[in-house]
């Protein structure tokens, strides 16, 4: 009898122990790549503050949606916090995987704090409903890197200023883009003009090609008033898509499965003159270990549309307590020590992109990198893709509709999105939305 | 040879009954099936009559057959089901033809035949995601050696509409002739010899011999082989998914995945899963109709 009780005890010790245990660890959920690695060598400070052992997960990006998702269907803790897309906001909130932090956002005067596109992409849902669900961790939009030596050759120079009548130099719209690509599109030589996204798994082409439609004066529609008819399909639009599949056309052989990575495989192996690319991935672009063309680099945000439109293509996650964690009391902790300035800078030092607007509006900030200015530049302008919890189906419509006129050049332009705008007014009908 | 337990072993002196080892073995092995196939299998036959979505906690509704009209009258479906098809044909019969045609070549005596037949064997024992990227470089229209080998300059294989099914193809047949070579090896080996002597011995042609003793004794087994392939072929995922976006050769298995896994459309992609279930359920009982005529004769 004493030894049961003995051994009741011992284990209801060990019970305690491990629930303790338990409760001095949390798990943050991301996709597999570089800033996931700075997130961690960022939590290891906390851990030394607070004892807290934090770990950041990660998955690669094919996958990520995937094992967020299922794990949110099965009601599962195993992570505490989660970085997710911005797309994924109406699906977390209605569907009640993420925790509502609009208090913790009131408190914390984050509206004001946080540069306001990353608010109100990275967190509000409704749009201009005053309710958030993440804190804006990682700031991100499509940028460009280019080949500053090709750009700076006084014979290139002076061939393109006698061919368009200007000078070649960093462009100050998107029509003196495609005329650079154009220029510089040799395929004899082994060089090409541009790269571009045209990857169909994912969201890729769908990225590129709504940032030129977008500049060019166009919309992806209302996403207040689920109406896509005349915006998504009106002469802006198709204006910007035309000239999405020109950059195309000037890109390498084969381009037509290309995201992230290709873009930069293309800049370092001197393939392209400029490159289409999310900022996360620029750092690489400046090591020479990765990128044999690093010295050779500059950057330069998205440029206006011939109308002066100007906007980017939002990337980049806002960080979201996840509803059935067991630890929701420390993840808040947590969050409090992300959101301290002091954090947000070391966050910046470390290579992450913060959205905090007083870091970014700096000095020190802007000029940290080359890449730096542009990303600042473009935080300001950033638009995003529809954020229903039916993202999933739109974004799957639109980067086929987007690759079978870009890529596979069937119809024209008008014509593509003609019929891709009403392909998403049956799926919003669908899916419950007001009808149009 | 039918053996018998030893009165003086183990299990006979314990007295293991049919009973026990019902129990032991046999109740468990049901068990975890029923757990594990035949429970998700019904639950889904379930969710295939309804609008749920695992991404949301919105109530469930039964939808009646909506979801299978919709499918079926769904272009991209239609699409995905065309493509699998033709790619069902053109891997399949490449994989007859490549595997059967090795198997004729290493059924003679030939020196190295033990190390040339594990050699060949090695595209099957790969991952198909590692065999996938794999092909992916050979392919690459700037580096590939494909391209290079052949002087076909910048062809983009796995980027345009055309060629991306084929490219895919050929990656699968490289991947599994190795397969119906192996099982054609078996069965031509089980050939006995006295037909082929009396087959000689009546002068009668190598054509003759072959579509009269071999090819007819071999048949089964080849079918078998082709049953195999042809599920394998029609639910192709892994290697078109690592090596091509192109929708135009998307694959009914990728379309699948996008609807239950990226879209969320759990009921749908339910409904959808049943519609191939059948399908292949319709080819593999065509197959094994031919197989037992096959056997017969």
């Amino acid at each position: 009898m004493r030894k049961t009780m003995v051994g009741l005890l011992t284990g209801v010790s060990f019970a305690a122990m491990g629930s303790l245990a338990q409760a001095q660890e949390l798990t943050i959920l991301w996709a597999e790549w570089d800033p996931a690695n700075y997130l961690q060598e960022l939590v290891n400070d906390y851990q030394a503050e607070t004892g807290v052992t934090v770990t950041v997960e990660t998955v690669p990006w094919p996958d990520f949606q995937t094992k967020a998702f299922t794990e949110f269907n099965a009601q599962g803790s195993a992570y505490d916090l989660v970085v997710g897309d911005s797309q994924w906001l109406g699906a977390g909130s209605t569907g009640g995987h993420y925790v509502d932090l609009t208090e913790f956002v009131k408190t914390h005067n984050l509206t004001t704090t946080m540069a306001p596109a990353t608010m109100q992409f990275y967190s509000e849902y409704p749009g201009g409903s005053g309710t958030y669900w993440s804190v804006p961790l990682e700031g991100d939009a499509v940028g460009w890197a280019y080949r500053k030596d090709w750009f700076e050759d006084p014979t290139e120079m002076a061939n393109f200023k006698a061919k368009y009548g200007y000078d070649l130099a960093v462009p100050t719209d998107l029509k003196q883009l495609v005329d650079i690509a154009e220029f510089f599109h040799r395929p004899e030589e082994n060089r090409y003009g541009a790269a571009v996204y045209t990857q169909v798994p994912g969201d890729a082409i769908t990225m590129g090609a709504e940032t030129f439609i977008f500049s060019y004066g166009g919309s992806l529609g209302d996403y207040a008033n689920y109406k896509v008819t005349g915006l998504l399909n009106s002469p802006e639009s198709a204006e910007g898509l035309e000239d999405y599949k020109k950059l195309y056309g000037f890109g390498p052989p084969g381009w037509g499965n290309a995201f992230f990575a290709e873009v930069n495989t293309a800049i370092a192996q001197g393939q392209v003159a400029m490159g289409m690319n999310f900022f996360a991935f620029f750092p690489s672009l400046l090591n020479e270990a990765t990128n044999p063309q690093a010295a050779n680099m500059g950057f330069f945000a998205n440029p206006p549309g011939p109308r002066g439109d100007d906007f980017a293509a939002l990337g980049g996650q806002g960080i979201s307590l996840v509803s059935y964690s067991q630890n929701q009391e420390e993840a808040m902790k947590f969050l409090e020590w992300l959101v301290k300035d002091e954090t947000q800078k070391k966050w910046a030092e470390l290579g992450g992109y913060t959205a905090a607007a007083a870091i970014l509006e700096s000095e020190e900030f802007q000029n940290a990198t080359p890449y730096n200015k542009a990303f600042y530049e473009t935080m300001f302008k950033v638009r995003d893709f529809w954020a229903l919890p039916e993202y999933a189906e739109l974004l799957d419509e639109g980067q086929q509709g987007f690759y079978d006129y870009v890529v596979n050049g069937n119809g024209t332009a008008q014509e593509a999105l003609d019929k891709l705008a009403a392909t998403w007014v049956e799926s919003l009908k669908a899916a419950g939305y007001p009808a149009e | 040879m039918m053996t018998t337990l030893s009165p003086s072993s183990r299990a006979a002196t314990r007295g293991w009954s049919d009973i026990t080892i019902r129990n032991l073995f046999v109740i468990p092995t049901v068990a975890f099936l029923i757990i594990f196939n035949v429970f998700p299998l019904l639950y889904s036959l379930g969710f295939s009559f309804t609008d749920f979505r695992a991404s949301s906690k919105a109530p469930v509704n039964f939808v009646g057959l909506k979801n299978y009209t919709d499918i079926l009258a769904d272009p991209v479906i239609w699409r995905s089901f065309s493509t699998t098809l033709w790619y069902v044909i053109v891997s399949v019969t490449g994989q007859f033809v490549v595997g059967f045609g090795l198997a004729l070549l290493l059924n003679r005596p030939i020196p190295g035949k033990g190390f040339l037949t594990t050699l060949l064997l090695l595209p099957m024992m790969l991952s198909p995601v590692v065999v996938g990227l794999f092909w992916k470089l050979i392919y690459d229209p700037s580096w590939g050696i494909l391209n290079y080998a052949l002087g076909l300059g910048k062809t983009a294989w796995l980027t345009d509409a055309n060629l991306a099914l084929y490219a895919v193809a050929i990656t699968d047949i490289w991947m599994w002739s190795p397969f119906v070579m192996l099982l054609s090896l078996a069965g031509l080996s089980a050939v006995p010899k006295h037909l082929y002597e009396a087959a000689s011995i009546d002068r009668a042609s190598k054509l003759y011999t072959f579509f009269r003793i071999t090819l007819p004794l071999v048949a089964p087994i080849l079918l078998i082989a082709v049953i195999f392939r042809t599920m394998e072929a029609f639910k192709t995922f892994d290697i078109a998914f690592v090596m091509t976006g192109q929708p135009q050769a998307e694959l009914i298995s990728s379309r699948l995945y996008k609807m239950a896994f990226a879209q969320w459309q759990t009921g749908p992609a339910s409904a959808l899963a049943y519609i191939v279930l059948i399908m292949v359920l319709c080819i593999t009982n065509i197959y094994v109709k031919y197989l037992n005529k096959a056997k017969e004769r």
